[in-house]
Order: structure tokens, then sequence, then C-alpha cells
């Protein structure tokens, strides 16, 4: 009986490899042997159109900003003529917010031979610098603090096998904040919905405690631990707070419907801290397009693959297009008045003032 | 390929600590305890933080073990002091450890990449056989002792334990202690495997502990503790083996990852009972053909029997 079962087990186990090479079939006996990286096309002569690239991604969670953090990624690539289908096999992962499952993923990534590897938040761009022994590139987007992240111990020269870049811009929040002191002077406490659980958040809002310091702007937390309690925080803040304000929360973010609504029904000028939430109702931030982070770290990538660059030398990047997104839309639902001077701020005012 | 394996079984040998908690907690307590959701990342979070201020791993690991023992006694007296339904004195103390771990970590995630942790020093796949064994034989030789026994009479028939003088409020404790003392130690090892703790590092850990020891008992049975406590062991290997598996099939979407590993996990799980199902049906068959043949010979009475010789 206890045999069988044990043969049970091995045979489904079979099973599930058969599965698995049947699917795949160039990694058979991959592992110890990895080609050095630098390999690819000598600095100088770019690289024949005829090679073919594979890359490894793994994202940490499905969540507009990160998915269009991947979507830049493979603009950017494909516009140096790296395109899926054609030159390039792109292994993407994705660990549905479980840690467990992100390990799991490193090391898959780890254990097969790949030109790059790229990581999608904070915990996948961890787990793969630590699972990837050998010398193949890592690059990491969407990480908010690297440093303290421990994934390069310099961002100017990085050095090693690593480089990538951070989705924050310590300079936006600065600014937003100033913009917020400056044009709208009845703001005297700003309430911010937070998950205290989330690193990036929590540098964030540090950042932003900083800068209103200077302006005698008081910060107002709601805590929330998911996504499911943002609309009892924001509804916390009202007769708390003159305005809301929310960082690159990913559980935050993904409630950020309910926060629009909430801001709307009581005419709270509410900022966030990326584009796309602008877009979608929020009145003004300082920031850029996740699309654009993800295209940044695409170009990195084509610099590693195809102008044989070492990724060592690449200096980590922060987020270089920084503008004031104004919605005007959200604005008149907000009750803010919008002033010549709000526009001012706006330095691409075709495209950065969404009407 | 083989790499990655070898990752699962690593993986899971780490894991497999987590998986002997729940083993004592779900089996033997007949206590389904949910604060191991939020024990794990305090173990986690003990090492990290400690590793980061310079003290030694293996001190840093033990104070863990300690640190996931005192939450378990917190969910032990909320359940049997406190008279709160089990179910729900764990996921109390689930939430409030989420506070908590946060404190101990003082931030969201800690990174212990380039220090010296336990699983820097040597490759967890040489050591952990030996360690996860001997741990293994420890928990089967305390479970034999008088104490143990009480307490997986505790488990089985409360009422006949207290018959004979054992207080099962007190074994209760101390079950619940041990199995998330043994979840933290396995927190605090993946911390340092993994080289960061995150606050979020234990979410769906039950889930996971659940589906190692139930696989493990479906494919190598649980007849005696001995085989229990190895089924839980030998489960959380083969549940990260599916998880490693589950990645490497190529024409699915990366969102389906955990549809894929639930539908593996079921199929490990109906299989046997299919097997006996069919295995019952033949034994059945076989019985009334004898038991025909039986009626018939008895119908015919002597004469087969002369024919025969």
């Amino acid at each position: 009986m206890k045999k069988k079962r044990i043969w049970l087990g091995i045979s489904l186990c079979l099973m599930l490899v058969a599965a698995g090479c049947g699917s795949n079939n160039n990694n058979s006996g991959a592992g110890a042997s990895s080609a050095p990286a630098g390999t690819v096309g000598a600095a100088g002569t770019a690289a024949p159109d005829t090679k073919t690239y594979k890359i490894a991604v793994s994202q940490y969670v499905e969540h507009p900003s990160l998915d269009a953090t991947y979507d830049g990624i493979i603009a950017a690539l494909k516009d140096a003529g790296i395109e899926e289908g054609k030159n390039l096999k792109i292994d993407f992962e994705n660990a549905q917010a479980d840690q467990a499952n992100n390990l799991s993923i490193a090391q898959k990534i780890a254990s097969e031979k790949n030109d790059l590897v790229i990581g999608i938040a904070t915990p996948p761009a961890q787990a793969l610098v630590q699972a990837i022994k050998n010398d193949t590139p890592i690059l990491f987007a969407a990480v908010t603090d690297p440093l303290d992240a421990k994934v390069v111990t310099n961002l100017e020269h990085p050095g090693g096998n690593v480089s990538g870049a951070s989705d924050t811009n310590p300079e936006a929040i600065t600014r937003l904040m100033d913009f917020i002191a400056t044009q709208f002077p009845n703001v005297k406490k700003l309430g911010l919905i937070i998950n205290e659980g989330e690193p990036n958040a929590v540098v964030m809002a540090d950042k932003a405690k900083a800068a209103l310091d200077k302006h005698g702007i008081e910060l107002v937390k709601a805590p929330i631990t998911n996504t499911s309690e943002v609309k009892q925080a924001a509804q916390s803040l009202v007769g708390r707070a003159d305005a809301l304000y929310i960082t690159l929360d990913n559980s935050v973010v993904s409630g950020v419907d309910s926060i629009i609504q909430v801001a709307n029904e009581n005419k709270l000028p509410f900022f966030s801290s990326d584009r796309d939430t602008v877009e979608k109702g929020a009145v003004a931030t300082v920031g850029f397009k996740y699309y654009d982070h993800g295209y940044q770290v695409g170009q990195m990538a084509v610099d590693v693959l195809k102008n044989g660059k070492k990724i060592g030398d690449l200096p980590v990047t922060v987020q270089q297009k920084l503008d004031v997104i104004l919605n005007l839309k959200a604005a008149a639902a907000q009750g803010v008045e919008v002033t010549d001077a709000m526009k001012a701020a706006v330095t691409d005012q075709a495209n950065d003032i969404i009407q | 390929m083989v790499d990655s394996l070898l990752g699962a079984v690593e993986l899971g040998l780490l894991y497999a600590f987590m998986a002997l908690g729940v083993y004592i907690t779900f089996r033997i307590l007949d206590f389904p305890d949910l604060t191991v959701d939020g024990s794990f990342t305090t173990g986690g979070a003990i090492a990290a933080v400690m590793i980061v201020h310079g003290y030694s791993p293996w001190l840093a690991t033990l104070a863990a073990l300690a640190g996931g023992m005192i939450a378990g006694l917190c969910t032990g007296l909320l359940h049997t002091k406190g008279k709160i339904n089990g179910l729900l004195s764990g996921i109390l103390m689930m939430i409030a450890l989420y506070s908590i771990n946060l404190r101990i970590l003082g931030k969201p995630n800690v990174s212990v990449m380039g220090e010296d942790t336990l699983t820097s020093l040597v490759r967890p796949l040489y050591v952990m056989p030996v360690i996860v064994i001997i741990v293994k034989v420890l928990m089967d030789l305390f479970l034999r002792t008088d104490l143990g026994l009480a307490l997986r009479a505790t488990g089985d028939n409360s009422r006949m334990i207290r018959s004979f003088g054992v207080n099962t409020d007190n074994t209760t404790i101390l079950g619940i202690s041990l199995s998330n003392g043994l979840v933290a130690l396995s927190g605090a090892l993946i911390a340092q495997y993994s080289s960061f703790a995150d606050a979020s590092m234990g979410i769906g850990m039950i889930v996971i502990g659940l589906a190692s020891v139930i696989i493990g008992e479906a494919i190598f049975g649980s007849g005696s503790v001995f085989r229990a406590t190895l089924a839980a062991v030998l489960g959380s290997i083969v549940y990260r083996i599916v998880v490693a598996l589950a990645l490497r099939v190529d024409w699915l979407d990366a969102s389906d990852l955990k549809l894929i590993t639930a539908l593996i996990v079921i199929v490990a799980l109906v299989f046997p009972s299919i097997r006996r199902h069919y295995k019952q049906r033949n034994s059945a068959r076989k019985r009334t053909a004898a038991l025909a043949q039986q009626v018939m010979k008895s119908q015919k009475g002597g004469a087969a029997d002369a024919k025969a010789r």
C-alpha cells in the first residue's frame, strides 16, 4: 500500500515534468554553465539583428502601475528592434502577491539561461538578486529605495550585475507639497490614506511629512491594511483634513476609485502620486506615467542587450520627466477653482492639463 | 530544470517546520489555528532585525522560535482561558500580529543582503535534511512521552483525558505554542534564505501549511505519528515541487499560477480516493464471484467432487 502511494507520487511528478519539458525545449540541462553576460556583441559594434534574445521578467502582483511598467519595457525593446515573436523570447512570471511563489519564481529564473532578467517591484528584485549567483544581468523597475532594499550598494556606479530604475524622484514629492502649499492656501491639514505595510508608501510618506513641516501643514494619517478598507479610511478623513493625498501605495492605488468618490462628494481636493490616478479623477500630482518609467528601464535593457554595455556601469536612474499634471474635470468635481497660477506651474500644458 | 527542482526541495525543507507546526494544531489538537499567517512573519521579522543589528544568526533564529512560541501562547490563552472560539482566537492573533510585526521590523521590508546568515554559511540543501529529520524524530519522541500522549488525547477525546486528571487547557496551550514556534522558525529561515523579511511574507501561509499536510497524508499515508510527521515534511517538499513545475508550463499565463497549483493539489488528493473506490469495487466483485461459486458448489453437492477425482 505504502509503496503504491509513493509510486503514485513519483508518477504524478513525472507527468508534470513531461508537461513542463514538452513545452520548454530551450533549457534542458541548463544551470551551472552560463555564458558570461558581457559577450553580447563587442562594444561599439551593434549586434546583428539575427540574434535572438531571451529575457525573464518577475512581477510581484497584478496592479495597474506595475502592468504599465511592463508594457513600457516591452515597448522600448520593440522600438529598438527587439520584438517578441521575432527575435525575443520572454518568460513572464507573476507571484500574485505571494512571497513563497516569489522565491520559487526567482529560483526558476536562476536555473535557466537568460540574456537579461528583470524584477518589477521590490520583493522580486530582492529575490532575483539573491537567487542568481552567476553574472546574468539583473534590472529592477518600480523599486522605491534600492539602497534600503540592498539590491545595489551604490546608485551612481552599481558595479556587479545589477542596476535599474527607482520609481520615486525625491523631488516629485517635495514639488507636489510646494504646489499644494502655494496654490491651496486653505489646506492646513493634508489627509493621507496609507498602508504602513508597504515599503514604498512609508518612504514616501516620510518625505512628504518633511516637506509639509516646512510649510506648517499637518499630515493626518488614515491607516489601512488592505484594499477593501480604503473607502472607510477616506471617509474617516472627512472633517479631519482639508485635502486628500496618497503615495504610490499599491493597496491604496488599487482602491482609488472609492477615494475619488469620497473626494467628489465632500468637495475635498485629492492629490495623488502618479499620473494614472490623475487621469482617473484626482486633481493634481507631480509625476510621470509608469509606462514612461518602464520605457526607461527598457532602454537600459537595450543598452545591455544590443549596445554591449556592462550593466554595472549603468547608474540607477530616477524618473526624469517630471511635471505638474492637472485634471480640470476633477478640479470642478472637487470644488477647486483652477487659477492661472496653477496652470502656469504646468510645463507641458498640451499633454499635462487634462480636460 | 534540475537546478530549480533542487531549489524547490530546498524551499520545501525550509517550509517543512511550518508544515510540522500546522500538523500539530490541525491534526493532533484538531484546532484550526490561523495564527500561522502572523507568526510566520514574526519569526522572519525577529531574525532579520536581530541579524541587521549584528547578533549572531543562531541567536536570531532561536529568538524567532521563542517569539513564535509566545504568539502561540497568546492564541492558546485566548482560546482556553478567554473561552473564545478557536478559529476566532487564531484570527484575532493573526491581525494583532500584523501590527506587532511592523513594530518589530520598524519598516515594511528589512533586507539582510550581505549579512552573515545561517543559509549563507552553508547551502541549506546539504544540512537541512539532517536538521529536519532531527526535529522530526525529536517531535516523534516527544509525542510518545506521557505529556505528548496527553497532548494527542486532548485532540482525540478531551473528556476522556480530563477524567484521567490531565488539564486540557495546558496541553492545548502547549500544543499551539509549540506549533507556532516551529512556524516562526520556518519564517526565520525563509527570511535568511531569501535575504529579506517583508510585512506580507506570512500571508497565505496557513493554506500552504494545510496543503502540505494533506498532500503528504494523501501520498505517503498517516498510519502512525512517525508516518504522519514524515508525510508533513515530504508533503511540504512535494508542494514546492508542484509550484516549481506549475511555473514551467509555458502555454499558461502568469496570472493562472494559483489556479494551476490548486488543480495539481486537487489531482493529488482526488487520485488516491478514486483508486480506493475502484479497488473496493474490484474486491466486491471478487467476493460476489467467490460467493456465487460457493453457492454453485453447495448446490451441486458431492457430484463435482467426484468429477474432480
